[in-house]
């Protein structure tokens, strides 16, 4: 049952991504309509509890997703299976992860 | 044979056994009315009695002459000459995705083991000596049950799947286009089962939904609908309750 759970994961990973991505447009074309530069953005963002959830979450879930998506085209175009298609998968996971948490820091972090 | 060029097709048949193999042509008169099973036959009967093909009924009723016209997989005894020939041209070759036995042959037992698979057999609730279980016509379930129910077993769905040809685990359109029509079936008693099996690591989720088995099923099934219906149906079930008490 793998496949299952994956394909029940990836789904509902979709799910949480595409709120999130319509807020981001959404304020973001809202947000430059006065000619807020990006520090000014940043400003804003530093220490909020709520954009650091939400960008937080949204990374997570991209994290999970794609490393779902990435894995069935290295099984079917690659022919991958067992641990290296396990630590591949892993590894993809992981720096999606910590390259998105990073940016999530520089967003609502301290300067 | 037939001495004006342009009364004649260049037909390209692969010939030989699995693993080794090349295309041999022959020039065939072109008939009025003429399928692809017509131009092997005559390609057998009067160049090369050695050719090897299959067909039974010759009238699309028993799904055995399928192969691959010009790339694309087609039903050779209601595929007409005149509709697929490309420069007076044609290429025949066995069905894609299947082991070849020789020439135009292929073996179909992993197509058929793979229907045996996903539990695509009736089994019904109710023994002869009760009454005939009463279904309506227009309730929603047996109408996704007819949607799905003229399958021949050409296979042709089996050939155009690109997942079919990247896992070979992959229980295939066909065999879960029939899984769908008796998860729909209200007489059946082997749902739950069918559904493990479908919903399994070889099963409906394996789907990209590119279409290759509905655009190229020579009766006009869906099975790509009838596979993302078991997806519903299996995310359902794994969202179910008792599912998740079972296996935590």
């Amino acid at each position: 049952m793998v496949e299952l759970r994956l394909y029940m994961a990836q789904r509902a990973t979709a799910a949480i991504m595409a709120p999130l991505v319509l807020l981001h447009l959404g304020v973001m074309i809202y947000a430059i309509q006065g000619g807020l530069s990006a520090d000014e953005i940043l400003e804003r963002t530093r220490g909020s509890l709520f954009w650091g959830g939400t960008y937080g979450l949204f990374v997570i879930a991209v994290s999970v997703h794609a490393t779902i998506g990435l894995r069935n085209i290295l099984r079917e175009w690659f022919r991958l299976r067992g641990p290296v298609l396990a630590v591949l998968c892993w590894l993809c996971g992981a720096g999606l992860l910590i390259a998105g948490l990073r940016a999530v820091v520089a967003v609502v972090g301290a300067p | 044979m037939v001495d004006s060029a342009t009364d004649s097709i260049t037909v390209s048949v692969w010939r030989g056994v699995a693993g080794s193999g090349d295309f041999q042509d022959y020039q065939v008169p072109q008939q009025p009315s003429q399928t692809i099973l017509d131009v092997i036959t005559w390609i057998q009967r009067h160049l090369d009695a050695s050719l090897s093909y299959r067909f039974a009924c010759r009238v699309g009723m028993c799904g055995s002459c399928a192969m691959m016209v010009n790339g694309i997989p087609r039903w050779t005894c209601r595929t007409h000459v005149n509709k697929v020939m490309q420069e007076r041209h044609l290429t025949v070759e066995p069905l894609r995705n299947l082991p070849v036995i020789k020439d135009l042959a292929c073996d179909m037992s992993e197509f058929f083991e793979k229907w045996r698979q996903a539990e695509g057999h009736f089994q019904g609730r109710r023994s002869r000596d009760e009454t005939v279980a009463a279904i309506s016509p227009k309730s929603s379930q047996r109408q996704a049950a007819n949607a799905a129910i003229e399958c021949i077993n050409c296979a042709i769905c089996y050939a155009s799947c690109d997942v079919v040809a990247w896992n070979r685990d992959y229980l295939g359109p066909a065999a879960l286009n029939r899984a769908w029509s008796l998860q729909n079936d209200q007489r059946d008693r082997a749902q739950d089962e069918r559904l493990k099996v479908v919903a399994g690591d070889a099963g409906c989720h394996q789907c990209h939904s590119q279409q290759g088995c509905s655009t190229y099923c020579p009766n006009e099934l869906n099975p790509t609908a009838s596979i993302a219906g078991l997806k519903r149906m299996s995310a359902h079930w794994f969202m179910n309750k008792k599912y998740r008490q079972r296996h935590g």
